[in-house]
């Protein structure tokens, strides 16, 4: 095996692990808190680095940035350390980036265990990154793995209400989630003929993953992979351990749940799912639909429901997520004819909710924080109080429900345009769940920020500047994009166009 | 006896000398220096140590140092009793880390005895040379003393503290010992008598020459490979010999509890393979079926009556039995089934490499977890779970390790045991038992229950108003935990270093 050495997303990946170690041996609330942040802005200009000079040129190498070297020798089993990011994994990283320097902004007010809190948050952010850059289903697994302690402290110890139940459905349903993809890789490995967990070469061209040889049916492996993935989206059936888990985290923890930990299941969806079995993936591409539509007008309508802000945004981001199943589901079309669009779609959404959604949940971190409750009937006409917090709510709450000019029009119109080709019906329906948007989020908005102010919401004050930033940070994005798509749309496709082709070559 | 036989019992003849001088040195020093022995124990490790390190490049490409000494042609008394080879210098040196990083975890715990501080490290460095023994030894008189010669001070060790329970420990370890034992020698016998031989090499050609219908060609000899998988079932604590466990557990001395839990039931793993897979592999009965449903049988057992435990180390104790079982899966996933009736089977090599690397991982983690149980009960004064509350707040170093050690044993990554268990695994399924890694995944699953209940309520629970006894500043016991929590994660972060010489070692076996 060849043995390269690039360095650059191995810093990315272990300069946060690094970083919460020695922050153990830092003494002083202040000190750790500026320490973390420092830790999150390298990492974030790590991960910026990672994005910007990866090369989008048309005959550039499909994975860059290569790490890799022996980790287990071959002797019963084999698997390398191998980091590399594709165009599907680049702008994951650089999101990793972004909202892990959000999330520890938005920890300023923590005063409880300090040390542990930061060290728990930077361990995540690491075990994301590694899940996110692992080309290989061992590495991939591990990282996967390490990300469940982390977010399980977090809710625990520093969350709300019921907050020991929440953190252990979450880790129940990841964990068996995950006890599924276990069976799927060994199964993968002990295939005659493959004997690897080389995931470049396993869903390279010429596949040695043939349904002549596996040990168990391909069909099989792809529902067991699909499983641990569709947990993690969530999608309906598999969604219930979602709101639990956003309510009772704290701020940060929900931000880096919705904004990167959900991202990790459609991520896998494509990389693995996708990647690896693009014959079963367009034969159940019609399972893939019904799940993705059923979740998005469930979603939609229970979060119509919702008299609590961050379980609102919870259950918005069940309806979300059920787009970027709608999207893979795209690859149901006849075979040949397929675009890229669908697919391309459903990452996009995987960007884009996570700037949105991740912007939603700091928003009402701070309205949290400030009026110590998130029960909507009890808000109302904070717009007058807090008008920037207000300002940024809008714009991602007007993004989630698709206005053109902001991010989230752009990856809804792809998944509906993809969708659309495959399954007509299905996408109407889906689109209904857009419409149900509008209503669940300016309700929302109308009965938390407009309306009467109310009196002993007087003294409430705007956002502070450490709170402000990372607000500032995701309206720039969720702009950004929404204005220049293409900025990540070319670097999404030039990874899914392989991936296209698998499919429309069988 | 020549020089070249004295050079190949060298690292077990520096282990004994060092526990006999150890005892020499307790009499001997002033009162004023005697703080100073467990460090003189722990140096003069330093010479088996050393020595298997020597003969461990000595080796080269040669299989075994006996065969190949300069005086191959004239009769060597070692010739046929013991085998240096790759497999005994693996566990000399697992035996060798494990007791040096329980000399210095002792450290703290020996100034509790007032008296016999040099026997206890002495007994230590006996049972130790016993279990290097055990690992090298490939006739069966000479497997049966390396036996008593590990148990037997380790029985002594168990009722160390004199209390009640400690001496029941020490009771109950000898009395089962010593049936176990009783077991293995009519075992021994059975095979003596229908081989003709003690030597594992002969064994092994006389029941491949033993042809028929029947495995094995007679029945008496089926017995006493029964009898001799008991005898070593009660060593490896597998279930169903597993009943002394929990009871030893709770009364002996923590730090020899550790070392009874790792470096025992290392030993005992090293002869079980060496007897299977030299003596008794070429035969045309699958025993590897036998030891799946022991493996099965102990995997469930402990894991199933670990999650009502509130002592924590009678939990350990059934967590043992637990690791047993998946150890055994490796030994049996060893042996391939062959295709069609009573084919000899096929050897799978990487079951008893699974086996290696597994005790190396668990030693790492059992070690971890027992020093930093050790050194919270002094801090708590207590072995109940529900003591451990807060203990984060309290003392977070020990909780931190603590829980990468749970962690570790629940078989989570990045930690060796992860590796392990995977390994094992496969190996499971190559070789047919797909059905015993389904349990034994099912089987961790189950562990992780009360493995995180611990954590739980060491992170999460409110601390008791009490304050904790102050605690020692002695950083020894410091450097041992740290050390082997260290191999925990080298062990998952970068295996490849263990596995190479795991597989190295089972070569030596001579299948």
């Amino acid at each position: 095996m060849a043995t390269e050495f690039n360095g650059l997303l191995t810093a990315t990946v272990f300069l946060p692990a690094v970083g919460a170690v020695l922050l153990l041996l830092l003494r002083g609330d202040r000190v750790i808190r500026g320490a973390a942040v420092a830790v999150a802005v390298a990492d974030l200009v790590l991960a910026l680095l990672v994005f910007a000079f990866f090369d989008r040129a048309e005959d550039a190498a499909r994975f860059q940035f290569v790490d890799q070297f022996s980790w287990i020798p071959d002797i019963g089993l084999k698997a390398s350390y191998l980091l590399a990011v594709d165009g599907l994994s680049a702008p994951l990283v650089a999101l990793t980036g972004l909202l892990g320097l959000c999330a520890v902004l938005a920890s300023w007010h923590i005063t409880l265990r300090v040390k542990e809190y930061f060290f728990w948050l930077l361990l995540l952010q690491a075990a994301v990154m590694g899940v996110f850059t692992s080309l290989d289903l061992l590495l991939f697994f591990l990282f996967w793995e390490i990300e469940l302690l982390p977010m399980y402290m977090l809710i625990s110890i520093w969350g709300t209400g019921r907050k020991e139940y929440s953190a252990m459905k979450f880790l129940i349903f990841t964990i068996l989630g995950s006890a599924f993809m276990l069976v799927a890789i060994v199964a993968v490995f002990l295939t005659p003929d493959v004997g690897t967990f080389n995931l470049i070469e396993l869903s390279g061209p010429g596949a040695v993953l043939t349904a002549a040889a596996t040990l168990i049916p391909l069909a099989w492996l792809f529902w067991l992979f699909f499983v641990a993935f569709a947990v993690k989206l969530p999608t309906w059936p598999l969604h219930t351990w979602l709101p639990d888990a956003h309510t009772d985290a704290p701020t940060a923890a929900s931000v880096m749940l919705a904004g990167v930990l959900l991202k990790m299941g459609g991520y896998g969806l494509l990389r693995v799912n996708v990647g690896l079995f693009p014959d079963q993936t367009a034969q159940f591409a019609w399972v893939l639909v019904v799940l993705g539509v059923v979740s998005v007008l469930y979603g939609a309508v229970v979060t119509m429901r919702q008299t609590d802000l961050k379980r609102l945004i919870a259950y918005s981001s069940v309806s979300h997520m059920g787009l970027v199943m709608l999207g893979i589901g795209s690859v149901g079309v006849a075979s040949g004819s397929l675009t890229v669009t669908g697919l391309s779609g459903a990452a996009m959404q995987l960007f884009t909710h996570g700037t949105i959604t991740g912007l939603l949940f700091l928003a009402v971190g701070i309205v949290y924080e400030k009026a110590h409750t998130r029960y909507i009937p009890d808000l109302g006409g904070l717009a007058g109080r807090m008008p920037f917090v207000a300002a940024a709510m809008l714009i991602a709450g007007l993004a989630s429900l698709g206005l053109p000019g902001l991010s989230g029009f752009v990856s809804e119109l792809l998944v509906f345009l993809g969708a659309f080709r495959a399954y007509d019906w299905p996408t109407v329906l889906a689109v209904l769940g857009i419409v149900l948007a509008a209503g669940y989020i300016l309700w929302m908005m109308e009965r938390t920020f407009f309306g009467a102010r109310r009196e002993r919401f007087a003294d409430l004050t705007d956002a502070s500047l450490v709170e402000a930033a990372p607000l500032a940070l995701m309206v720039v994005c969720i702009i950004g994009i929404g204005v220049y798509p293409a900025l990540l749309t070319d670097v999404f496709d030039s990874a899914l166009e392989p991936m296209i082709q698998a499919i429309n070559g069988s | 006896m020549n020089a070249h036989d004295l050079y190949v019992v060298s690292p077990y003849l520096a282990m004994a000398g060092a526990g006999l001088l150890v005892i020499v040195f307790d009499l001997l020093l002033p009162r004023r220096i005697h703080g100073l022995l467990p460090y003189l124990a722990f140096v003069m490790l330093a010479g088996p140590f050393i020595l298997s390190l020597v003969q461990f490049y000595d080796l080269g490409l040669s299989s075994d140092l006996v065969r190949n000494g300069e005086g191959g042609e004239e009769a060597s008394i070692l010739l046929g009793s013991l085998s240096v080879d790759r497999f005994a210098l693996f566990f000399n040196f697992l035996v060798t880390g494990a007791v040096g990083l329980v000399v210095l975890a002792s450290t703290d715990y020996v100034r509790m005895l007032r008296r016999f501080q040099g026997e206890y490290f002495g007994l230590l460095l006996f049972s130790a040379t016993g279990m290097m023994l055990l690992a090298a030894a490939t006739e069966l008189i000479t497997i049966y003393v390396a036996l008593e010669l590990t148990t037997l001070p380790l029985a002594a060790l168990g009722a160390f503290l004199m209390s009640g329970r400690s001496s029941e420990a020490g009771i109950k370890f000898l009395i089962i010992g010593a049936i176990s034992s009783a077991l293995l020698l009519y075992g021994m016998a059975l095979v003596f008598g229908f081989t003709g031989s003690t030597q594992l090499t002969e064994i092994s050609a006389a029941v491949q020459r033993a042809g028929g219908g029947v495995a094995f060609g007679n029945y008496a000899l089926l017995v006493g490979l029964v009898l001799l998988v008991a005898g070593f079932g009660f060593k490896i604590s597998a279930a169903p010999f597993q009943m002394w466990v929990p009871d030893v557990y709770e009364g002996a001395p923590t730090p020899v509890v550790a070392f009874l839990s790792v470096a025992s039931k290392a030993a005992g793993f090293a002869v079980l393979l060496r007897v299977m897979f030299t003596g008794f592999f070429d035969v045309s009965l699958d025993w590897g079926v036998l030891l799946a449903a022991l493996a099965a049988a102990s995997m469930t057992i402990g894991n199933v009556v670990a999650i009502v435990q509130s002592n924590i180390k009678r939990l350990f104790g059934y967590s043992t039995i637990a690791h047993a079982g998946y150890l055994l899966v490796g030994v049996a996933a060893g042996v391939q089934t062959a295709k069609g009736g009573l084919e000899a089977p096929v050897f799978a090599a990487i079951g008893p490499d699974s086996v290696l690397f597994y005790l190396g991982a668990y030693t790492a983690a059992n070690l971890t977890a027992f020093f930093a149980i050790a050194a919270i009960s002094e801090r708590v004064g207590s072995d109940r779970i529900s003591d451990y509350a807060g203990l984060v707040t309290r003392s977070p170093a020990l909780a931190i390790t603590l829980a990468l050690a749970l962690i570790a044993l629940i078989g989570v990554p990045p930690t060796g045991i992860f590796i392990a268990k995977l390994y094992v695994f496969t190996a499971a399924v190559d070789s047919g038992l797909a059905w015993l890694a389904i349990v034994g995944v099912v089987n961790s699953a189950v562990s992780a229950y009360y493995y995180v209940r611990i954590i739980r309520v060491m992170f999460l629970q409110q601390p008791p108003v009490v304050p904790d006894s102050r605690a020692s500043r002695n950083p020894t016991p410091w450097a041992a935990m740290g050390v082997a929590a260290a191999v925990v994660v080298f062990m998952g972060v970068a295996p490849g270093f263990v596995m190479t010489a795991a597989s190295a070692a089972v070569r030596a076996l001579g299948v």
